[in-house]
């Protein structure tokens, strides 16, 4: 089976996880309701409101 | 080759996947608005649209259609007779699909479908449950009275 010859410096691997970088982080907008930060284009999880004043959720309390 | 060939598999065998989508397509014709992943809503629209479709036209052949998936006397019945005529003059685009939240536990992208209703049906709606809250609330006080 194959084996590793020689032992990987540690610059090595660091050199090979310096580009296991952090994805973009994800989306946020304003909850245009409640200010709150919320996904785009979802219903805010905050006050249950989407696109103008559809109250979907109902509001928990 | 999947030339033309749509649809989600929805990771079911064919047999599985018809019964999912009857089920879906019944549920959201029975309460009018479920919760379910993106996916999973995305296809159940395909369905309930047709169902709808043929809803509108209401004769004995678009019915027994209909009842092939729709497998539910009643809820067949509410489709020709209640559902129908909401949308006489609307040419598709019965249903909408509103992404919800991340499920816990897997993720899961969920969104809710629901049947497009008037403002003025939403603002009935409303209306109804907030008076049938208002009444359990009644009721409750009355009850908590009655053991003292």
């Amino acid at each position: 089976m194959a084996l590793p010859k020689r032992r990987h410096s540690k610059a090595r691997r660091s050199k090979r996880r310096a580009t296991w970088r952090a994805s973009t982080p994800m989306a946020r907008v304003l909850c245009p309701h409640c200010g709150q930060a919320k996904r785009p284009h979802r219903i805010c999880p905050h006050c249950g409101h989407y696109r103008g004043e559809e109250v979907l959720l109902v509001k928990e309390a | 080759m999947r030339h033309q060939k749509d649809g989600r598999k929805l990771s079911r065998t064919a047999s599985h996947r018809r019964a999912l989508l009857r089920n879906l397509t019944t549920a959201l014709f029975e309460h009018e608005r479920i919760e379910t992943t993106l996916a999973k809503a995305k296809e159940t629209r395909r369905v309930a649209e047709r169902m709808i479709t043929y809803a509108k036209r209401g004769d004995l052949n678009s019915r027994r259609l209909v009842a092939r998936v729709v497998q539910d006397r009643l809820i067949v019945r509410k489709l020709f007779d209640t559902i129908a005529p909401w949308y006489e003059s609307r040419p598709g685009g019965y249903t909408r699909i509103l992404r919800t939240r991340a499920r816990q536990g897997d993720a899961g992208e969920m969104a809710m479908i629901e049947l497009v209703k008037t403002a003025e049906q939403k603002a009935a709606e409303r209306k109804r449950i907030e008076e049938a809250e208002k009444a359990a609330e009644k009721e409750a006080k009355a009850k908590a009275k009655k053991k003292r």
